[in-house]
């Protein structure tokens, strides 16, 4: 279909910026100057690219498409890219927000701007492999890689606690994959190619599934990160810089998602089937049990963080749920995740970079001073609480919706959610935007600056945009979605007809 | 036309809010650089500033009426919101004379929303005779709201920001209204949820009000809870969330149960009592009421149009919108009759002792919603949906009227230190008086109508609570009664006991005056004229399709005895006279009894206590809960024996590992010789053991 590899483009293009920004020596300021701009120019490119993908996407087809495949390693291990409709929208969340990043960093980084800079570039192309990537080998560089490139951001970059931080983020992160890796060598020798496409096709004999199941879920857990593997995930967040977080939250996070739906449920719908008890187990004690924990938080980065371990829970919960509307919705949700939560880190940098605290008390009145930031974090702290004509609604209701037909009780106890949401939501939204501006540190901060508007503005309109009208993003996921989901109760039918037949 | 009415407001609210915006950038700079007071003395006008900005702060933080100058283009803002409501209210007029009389329903399919496998929502609007009634209920009152608010807001600095929010409201109100399925229902539903938020918390540096205002939102987040599982559940039977399908499945899904945690429910009696807590917590009934006194935070004109015509009715009309589905489920309907006839009962006698003339109104909205639920209970849709419409003229002017009173005190709410208004500002105690006799049902009123209609219907329905209802009905009337003309009493007659705001009283401006004028004509009008197609024998033709009656309800009402139809209309007589003889004949009666009955005076003061029982048994223990689970959960277990635990342990091993290594040679060969040893004791036994 495409003449050039525009995947590969769209992968590469990042780390030829950074090799740009290598190139360009010195520590002065011109030097940091153009490693800024030089990262500016190359993200929007490589977004640009992206949009032509978008643009050739043939939406009402299941199958991989734009594929590029290459004989690379030993036989069987093959450099094949390709994405369908559950990988694209990721690609394109991941490419769209990276801009952001790099104009959020544009003043609040000041120290080693250039490694900075190549650092984030190297990160976008990892990230963008990793959704790309149809070989196992493959994958699992990219998946790999971009823990060091996050590892320095928070390492470096990062607050006064960042070492601790940072090591309990790669520990964790790094011993759920060393699992990962033992399975891809299992489905290695069982299939005898690590070939992504070929595997969806292989059947898997059970045992092998469970242990496999179980080893893929150790590494995508702790992404995700599931409860009670989510304590690096407030850490992290806290003593990441801005966009370090946005990129944490927004595009890291949607990793362990996005290997539950290329790997756990295609690759291994028995044993999907037979744990997704635990996995909601596992989800509504994140969604009721951190929600609850954000009620009480202190800081701002903390408060946000734990809320995204909650979205994350109906994330998880409406893909183990096997039907449409719960995977599509965990699809959407992630898309929609990606945005807010990236948009609310933004805002909650914004306040960092003029007060240099993210504590909840430090702050109070802000709308009498800064009404433009009011207003945008408004809407993002509605669209987290999941409010209808917010992105955070859809996603959501359509878990939800999609695991009541499974299991009213996991459904009933993670819609308590909603309520816990509000409360916390709205509770940080007083003590920071509301009441009457007091503190005397506070008297002189000043309402957002044009470039501040740049980063946020084009959130708010996606927000409200998916909230109204997300078919742009559903209709990109359909049929791969739909054609995962008949695979999976194909897969799991035959087995009861079997165990049937038994009986 | 139908889309002219639902976007209007929205146009007025995003113009006003863009003026709201743009006006309040240009008084607040753009900046991410901060000078801290420390800093100041370098640029002495912007240390000025930002001390002269804390000062201000200060003075702002009890009084709601900053001494900020307005905003810039507020009038342009009020003229553009104001202008666009009439039209649409209008236009709603027109569209109830061609849906009601002339049955030209309609439905105009928007775009799609979620769409998703057999999940497919569309935005789309529903217009029929029930849709058709609410659109004037709710662009009327909103449009009368908007006028009255230009005289009412007229000292505060943030207008254009008031009724940005204002027309959101009208607009997400419509949305509700003119639903097609539950899921824009429910789009509605929360749209209202915000803009109610947002205007009780409208004077956001009043800590009072940001309470009130989250305590609203998350209260009614726990009935959205379960309007949430009750959509899922309609969705898991029926595969869609159009009324149309629901309607048509339902009657297939008689006799069926669902598995609830156990519990075999009927499917339907389950969806219609999910449904319902949706219900109740929007309308305020018994359990889920406590935000609504609450939110008499926000300004006054707020009160009257969310918090007493259109909002807090958004319930009754969902009812009634499922009106199908809950004829089939007789349970729920008695689960419906008992929570409306106890919150008319229960927020009666709280409003007998309350002080804040706002409070007392809001009680009594409280009250009449729960007897629009027993209507709903009893299958007299119709019915309940006229004391809706009566209720918001009445209402709205009652709250309106308050505020006149309070705009004429300065802001003054505690009805013990008004008295001898009547000749101050006659023309507000002449409305106010009209709307008490409406509320209370005194004959040829609108209330008289609707609601002697809805307590006959309790008596004639087969609810197995019919007479609980009823009983609980004839009660509240004769409360409402009592403390309506207390409120009269107390504000309007009698000594003034403050005289120094008793000497600045005066009149409201035109802008105000002239719609409580208009709503005093409502509170008349709106009875006598619509009664046969509410509640008489136009009912069917009416209301058709959009409304499935109890059968024969209504033609059974019309045979009650004439003992019992004119119950509630002794009750009322009852507790005006009571009224009189406690607050203007014998005052000092009132004071003994509540000495004389400490703890029943108390109970009812304090609300029955349900805010202290619930910050009791949810708030303390969620907050505890959640400090428990961070500290204990994540901090201790969960990091202590996971990641921490394991670093601490490696730490100590390496530490130990360190201490061993001394440097000296002959500490290794000696290590290394016991090492030896054991290997070669082991292999000698172990191997020699074989």
């Amino acid at each position: 279909m495409t003449t050039w590899p525009i995947l590969s483009v769209v992968t590469f293009l990042p780390v030829i910026g950074a090799l740009a920004i290598y190139i360009t020596r010195g520590d002065d300021e011109a030097a940091r100057r153009n490693a800024r701009w030089i990262a500016l120019w190359t993200t929007l490119v490589t977004f640009a690219v992206s949009l032509i993908l978008v643009w050739r996407f043939d939406a009402s087809s299941a199958d991989f498409q734009f594929v590029e495949k290459a004989s690379w390693l030993a036989s069987g291990i093959t450099y094949h890219m390709g994405v369908d409709g559950i990988s694209l929208p990721f690609v394109i969340l991941t490419t769209a927000l990276m801009p952001f990043c790099i104009i959020a960093s544009w003043k609040s980084v000041t120290v080693r701007v250039r490694e900075y800079m190549m650092a984030f570039l190297l990160l976008e192309t990892l990230m963008v492999g990793t959704f790309s990537a149809l070989d196992l080998v493959l994958f699992y560089l990219f998946f790999e890689g971009g823990l060091i490139p996050m590892f320095l951001i928070i390492g470096v970059w990062g607050g006064p606690r960042r070492v601790y931080a940072s090591f309990k983020f790669f520990l964790y992160t790094l011993l759920g994959s060393v699992l990962m890796l033992l399975a891809i060598m299992a489905l290695y020798w069982n299939a005898g190619t690590t070939d992504i496409p070929t595997l969806m096709q292989t059947a898997v004999p059970r045992s092998l599934q469970t242990w496999a199941w179980l080893a893929f879920f150790a590494s995508f857990a702790v992404k995700m990160p599931m409860w009670p593997v989510h304590t690096w995930l407030p850490d992290a967040h806290v003593e990441a810089p801005t966009a370090g977080s946005v990129i944490l939250a927004a595009i890291l996070l949607k990793m362990g998602g996005y290997g539950f739906l290329r790997f756990s449920l295609p690759m291994f719908p028995l044993a999907s089937h037979d744990f997704a008890p635990l996995i909601f187990s596992l989800s509504v004690i994140a969604i009721v049990y951190t929600s609850l924990v954000a009620l009480m938080q202190e800081d701002v980065k903390k408060l946000i963080a734990y809320s995204s371990v909650a979205h994350m829970g109906f994330v998880t919960m409406g893909i183990f749920a096997g039907t449409t509307q719960g995977i599509a919705g965990g699809v959407f949700q992630m898309v929609s995740h990606g945005i807010v939560s990236g948009a609310l880190f933004l805002c909650v940098g914004i306040v960092y970079d003029r007060m240099h605290t993210r504590e909840i008390a430090a702050y109070g009145g802000l709308v009498n001073r800064m009404p433009l930031y009011a207003m945008v974090f408004m809407v993002f702290t509605m669209a987290n609480v999941g409010l209808p004509g917010t992105s955070g609604f859809v996603g959501e209701f359509m878990t939800l919706l999609g695991t009541f037909k499974v299991s009213i009780p996991t459904a009933t106890f993670a819609t308590l959610g909603v309520i816990l949401s509000a409360a916390y939501a709205l509770w940080l939204y007083r003590k920071v935007v509301f009441g009457a501006l007091t503190k005397p540190s506070l008297a002189s901060i000043k309402d957002l600056t044009p470039r501040e508007c740049l980063t946020l503005f084009p959130l708010v309109a996606l927000t409200i945009l998916f909230g109204v009208y997300p078919k742009p993003v559903l209709d990109m996921s359909a049929a791969s979605v739909q054609q995962l989901v008949n695979n999976y109760n194909a897969a799991v039918t035959a087995v009861k007809a079997a165990a049937l037949v038994v009986q | 036309m139908v889309q002219a009415i639902v976007f209007l407001p929205l146009l007025g609210a995003i113009l006003a809010g863009l003026i709201a915006l743009v006006g309040a950038h240009a008084r607040n700079p753009s900046g991410d650089e901060v000078k801290h007071h420390d800093h100041g003395h370098h640029d002495q006008g912007l240390g000025d500033h930002a001390h002269a900005a804390v000062a201000h702060d200060d003075h702002g933080h009890d009084d709601h009426h900053v001494s900020e100058p307005p905003a810039q283009g507020s009038r342009a803002a009020e003229l553009i919101t104001t202008g666009l409501l009439f039209v649409s209210a209008a236009l709603s007029w027109v569209v109830l004379v061609n849906v009601g009389f002339l049955h030209q329903d309609a439905r105009i399919a928007l775009f799609p929303w979620i769409n998703s496998g057999d999940l497919q929502v569309s935005w789309a609007l529903r217009v029929d005779t029930l849709t058709a009634v609410m659109l004037v209920v709710v662009n009327t009152i909103s449009s009368l709201v908007h006028l009255y608010s230009i005289g009412y807001m007229d000292e505060d600095p943030h207008r254009p920001r008031f009724f940005a929010y204002l027309s959101l409201f009208t607009f997400a109100m419509l949305m509700l209204v003119t639903a097609d399925n539950l899921v824009q229902l429910f789009f509605g539903w929360e749209g209202v949820g915000l803009a109610s938020y947002l205007l009780i918390g409208f004077w956001y540096q009043k800590p009072s009000a940001n309470a009130a205002a989250i305590k609203a939102f998350i209260v009614n987040r726990v009935g959205d809870f379960g309007f949430a599982l009750g959509i899922f559940a309609v969705f898991m039977l029926l595969n869609t969330t159009d009324f149309e399908t629901i309607f048509a499945g339902a009657q297939g899904l008689t006799g069926k149960t669902i598995n609830f945690f156990g519990w075999h429910a009927d499917a339907l009696t389950l969806i219609c009592l999910l449904l319902f807590m949706g219900a109740m917590g929007k309308s305020a009934q018994f359990l889920l009421h406590t935000w609504l006194p609450d939110a008499m935070e926000g300004p006054t004109p707020v009160s009257a149009l969310i918090h007493a015509a259109t909002m807090v009715t958004a319930g009754v009309f969902m009812v009634a919108r499922l009106s199908p589905l809950f004829e089939l489920a007789p349970n729920a309907q008695a689960v419906v009759m008992f929570f409306g006839a106890t919150t008319a009962f229960f927020a009666a006698t709280v409003g007998l002792v309350q002080n804040d003339i706002k409070r007392i109104v809001a009680y009594s909205t409280c009250s009449q919603l729960g007897y629009m639920f027993v209507a709903m209970g009893a299958g007299a849709y119709s019915v309940g949906m006229f004391h809706l419409f009566t209720h918001a003229f009445f209402k709205a002017l009652l709250f309106l009227g308050s505020g006149s009173v309070i705009y004429a005190m300065h802001h003054e709410q505690d009805i013990r230190n008004m008295g001898g208004l009547k000749d101050k500002i006659p023309y507000t105690y002449a409305v106010m008086v009209i709307g008490t006799l409406a509320l209370t049902g005194f004959p040829l009123t609108a209330g008289y109508f609707s609601k002697d209609a809805i307590i006959e219907s309790a008596y004639v329905s087969h609810n197995p609570l019919a007479y609980y209802g009823f009983a609980m009905t004839v009660v509240a009337a004769g409360l409402t009664s009592f403390y309506s003309w207390r409120l009269i009493f107390k504000t309007f007659h009698g000594e003034p006991h403050d005289q120094h705001h008793y000497e600045a009283a005066h009149e409201s401006p035109m802008w105000m005056l002239v719609p409580i004028g208009i709503l005093a004509a409502g509170s008349i009008l709106a009875g006598f004229p619509f009664k046969e197609v509410f509640a008489g024998h136009g009912v069917e033709e009416f209301f058709r399709d959009s409304l499935k009656m109890h059968p024969n309800i209504i033609e059974e009402m019309h045979h009650i005895s004439p003992g019992i139809a004119f119950l509630p209309t002794v009750m009322m007589v009852v507790g005006f006279l009571v009224s009189w003889l406690f607050y203007i004949r014998r005052p000092y009666i009132p004071v003994q009894l509540a000495s004389e009955h400490p703890m029943l005076y108390q109970f009812l003061l304090n609300k029955w206590y349900f805010d202290e029982l619930y910050e009791l048994i949810f708030v303390r223990p969620a907050k505890w809960i959640g400090y428990q689970l961070w500290k204990k959960g994540d901090g201790f277990v969960i990091d202590g024996f996971g990641p921490d635990g394991v670093s601490a342990r490696v730490l100590d091993v390496t530490r130990n590992v360190v201490k061993i290594q001394t440097g000296y040679l002959y500490h290794y060969a000696f290590a290394m010789l016991i090492g030896v040893a054991g290997l070669i004791t082991w292999f000698m036994f172990g191997l020699g053991a074989q």
